[in-house]
């Protein structure tokens, strides 16, 4: 199936090659889990510290764990940002 | 003690400058900058006075911190009554002119009255004297701090002025010190041009000697340093991409307002972002950030220093802006940016180093600008009032004309120095104006994110992020994530924050070492410097006393728990699209509650127990 990645600030270097500046469309395994997603592309625990799916926030530890993703979601990475 | 213990008075009606000893007593209950320098105006001013009248004072301050070895301990801030909103205003700045009017000796300098010409203050340690600056005024502020160091010849000579906006009676001037830090927020540039006060020069060479445990002092700061340096967010996230990495973020949760807020979720968010000011330009190859910055004793260094692309229309035949000069931070860039509908990383640059040259409030100026841009796609407005600009959403060239048509004191400048507020019921639009006591908002939507809705409508100097900083739990998890659209726990969340900036800010520190730092790493740091009791519950109760006090001057000037609301588009015009789809503010379910935490009572006022529980 094919889901959307965004990886922004110091995670873009793990985007696959690409025109868009943040975001790829990919090919993943059947009803992946968010965990293994951030996994196959070499992002620690550390550094995905704010992920969402379609917009809503996903928990590290078992939350990511057990979130299945189906077609079309839209997963966004940050890793340890902050501002204001 | 890290205090001076010195105070400058200068009465500017009678061209006086006179020391005075601090006040300890009210040192040891509130600390310094911020709180102290609050409880000074509210002794010494009538919170009914018209705050661009001589009985109106203005005070600028240093914490005890300010000026020593504890990262960020650079920070000043101007308390005034604020002319934009009625209410205390306390704008805070970085830069280098806080610690140099430490070295030269002072804690605090009040200005009174109101000189018959313009003057400009100059400190040369203990020495203080009114100078004209006839020859300044009409001046911007880049060109009034060039002509002050021309004139003195010293390059460690530190300057705070206004620009020529305030000087023409915009109700959201800012006071700007080092060309590009501003005390920016509720007007206090305006204050500092009613008093005819175009700017102070300062030059210290005094240190700070008086520590009050030297080793218990270089062990907790430099702890504090070590937890700086090892968090990811202050030790690495902020100086490579510094505030403006939010753009996404708050975009990409549902939380970004957009065209005067009409809007949640803006398209063009990702080309005005820290990763876009990042990349090479195909002009010069050169990316619109330069470098970061520091201001004084930082060790985060989160500040922006950007070129715009010479070759784009904003400056094209503009040398003089060519140059590197301070860059847009996230509030800013979200004020000028998605708020008007703009999404041109160059324009919006550009626009920012006007606001940085002649001294106005980018979030009030864009969100001004933003209310007009409504009322002119609605018709209330049309180019007779903006001087033939067609000002519509998105549109970065109009953005760039009325920017510079307000600077220089054009056809619409009048009514867009009045604050979206006074603009829009000018031309009968109220509900148009997205404001707390008559204060613009900053870059949060309150319907996609509860707590900070609270925290805007409560916030003693109007809208403001800045007062309690709820976005770091709700939307970046620190300390602990909470959920966005729960209105449970957020109005402990929001005390808790106002308080606790309220102390961070009167130490003389940047709120945005609290990324990193609990109060169990300031409060020792204060208590090294400090005589007196500051441990962690002392500092806690400092912090909440002074939002009392704060609050206190407020209600004395006329404000009610009618003043804390939000407007009616937050309120009722529901999320339309996006994560947050379907979402308005639910400030109603969590003010009873917040008043109850506070210990005052259900029409938000504060009984005598609560006064007397805080020495108040």
């Amino acid at each position: 199936m094919n889901v959307n990645i965004e990886f922004y600030a110091s995670l873009m270097k793990y985007l696959p090659p690409g025109k868009s500046r943040f975001r790829r469309e990919v090919s993943v395994e059947d009803d992946i889990t968010l965990s293994r997603l951030i996994k196959q592309f070499h992002i620690s625990e550390a550094e995905a510290h704010l992920v969402l799916v379609n917009g809503h926030f996903v928990n590290c530890g078992e939350d990511r764990d057990q979130r299945k993703l189906v077609e079309g979601d839209t997963i966004s990475i940050w890793p340890p940002v902050a501002g204001g | 003690m890290s205090w001076t213990r010195k105070i400058l008075r200068v009465n500017l009606s009678k061209g006086s400058c006179t020391s005075e000893p601090l006040n300890m007593e009210w040192a040891n209950l509130y600390l310094g900058q911020r709180g102290l320098a609050s409880k000074y105006l509210s002794e010494e001013v009538d919170p009914t006075c018209d705050p661009l009248g001589p009985d109106n004072k203005m005070i600028m301050a240093t914490g005890p911190l300010t000026g020593t070895m504890a990262s960020t301990a650079g920070r000043y801030s101007v308390i005034t009554k604020g002319p934009l909103t009625g209410a205390i205003a306390c704008s805070n700045s970085g830069g280098f002119f806080g610690a140099e009017l430490k070295f030269a000796g002072w804690d605090m300098v009040i200005f009174e009255g109101k000189s018959d010409k313009p003057v400009y203050l100059l400190i040369q340690d203990d020495n203080a004297e009114l100078k004209s600056a006839e020859h300044m005024w009409g001046k911007t502020a880049w060109e009034t701090d060039d002509i002050i160091h021309a004139t003195h010849q010293d390059p460690q000579m530190r300057v705070a002025c206004i620009g020529r906006t305030a000087e023409n009676g915009c109700l959201y001037a800012a006071v700007m010190n080092d060309k590009h830090r501003a005390a920016g927020r509720s007007g206090v540039g305006t204050v500092m041009a009613s008093k005819n006060l175009k700017a102070v020069a300062v030059r210290g060479t005094q240190g700070i000697g008086n520590v009050d445990d030297a080793e218990a002092f270089m062990s907790a700061t430099g702890d504090g340093k070590a937890v700086l340096a090892e968090n990811a967010v202050t030790g690495q996230g902020l100086p490579a991409y510094g505030t403006q990495v939010l753009m996404n973020v708050i975009n990409g949760i549902g939380g970004l307002p957009a065209r005067n807020m009409r809007d949640v979720g803006f398209e063009g968010a990702e080309n005005i972002s820290a990763e876009a000011m990042a990349e090479p330009r195909k002009s010069d190859g050169k990316p619109n950030l330069t470098t970061n910055g520091a201001c004084f004793g930082c060790t985060i260094a989160c500040g922006r220093i950007s070129t715009v692309d010479p070759t784009h229309f904003s400056v094209k035949d503009k040398p003089q802006y060519q140059g590197n000069s301070g860059g847009l931070e996230y509030e800013a860039a979200w004020a000028l940016g998605a708020d008007t509908g703009v999404d041109d990383l160059d324009a919006l640059t550009y626009v920012n180093f006007l606001c940085n040259e002649d001294g106005m409030d980018p979030i009030t100026y864009g969100a001004t600008v933003a209310a007009a841009m409504e009322m002119f796609e609605d018709g209330v407005i049309t180019t007779k009032e903006t001087g033939g600009v067609e000002l519509r959403f998105g549109d970065a060239k109009a953005f760039v004309a009325i920017t510079e048509q307000f600077v220089n004191g054009g056809d619409f400048s009048a009514d867009l120095g009045l604050g979206s507020k006074r603009l829009t019921e000018k031309y009968g639009k109220p509900d148009l104006s997205m404001t707390v006591k008559g204060q613009e908002f900053p870059a949060y939507d309150p319907r996609g994110i509860q707590g900070i809705g609270l925290n805007y409508a409560t916030s003693n100097r109007g809208a403001c992020h800045l007062r309690g900083y709820t976005i770091a739990s709700e939307v970046l998890g620190i300390p602990v994530k909470t959920e966005l659209n729960d209105t449970d726990g957020k109005p402990e969340l929001v005390k808790a924050f106002q308080d606790a900036t309220a102390l961070v800010d009167s130490a003389g520190l940047c709120i945005f070492t609290t990324f990193a730092w609990g109060m169990d790493n300031i409060a020792p740091q204060i208590d090294a410097a400090c005589e007196g009791d500051w441990s962690v519950e002392n500092c806690l109760e400092t912090g909440e006393r002074i939002w009392n006090m704060e609050r206190l001057f407020n209600e004395a000037a006329g404000f009610t728990a009618d003043d804390d609301k939000l407007p009616k588009r937050l309120l009722e015009e529901a999320i339309k699209d996006g994560p947050t789809k379907g979402q308005v503010n639910r400030l109603g379910e969590m003010l009873p509650k917040y008043y109850e935490v506070r210990g005052w009572t259900a029409d938000g006022k504060i009984p005598k127990e609560t006064r007397q529980r805080l020495s108040l």
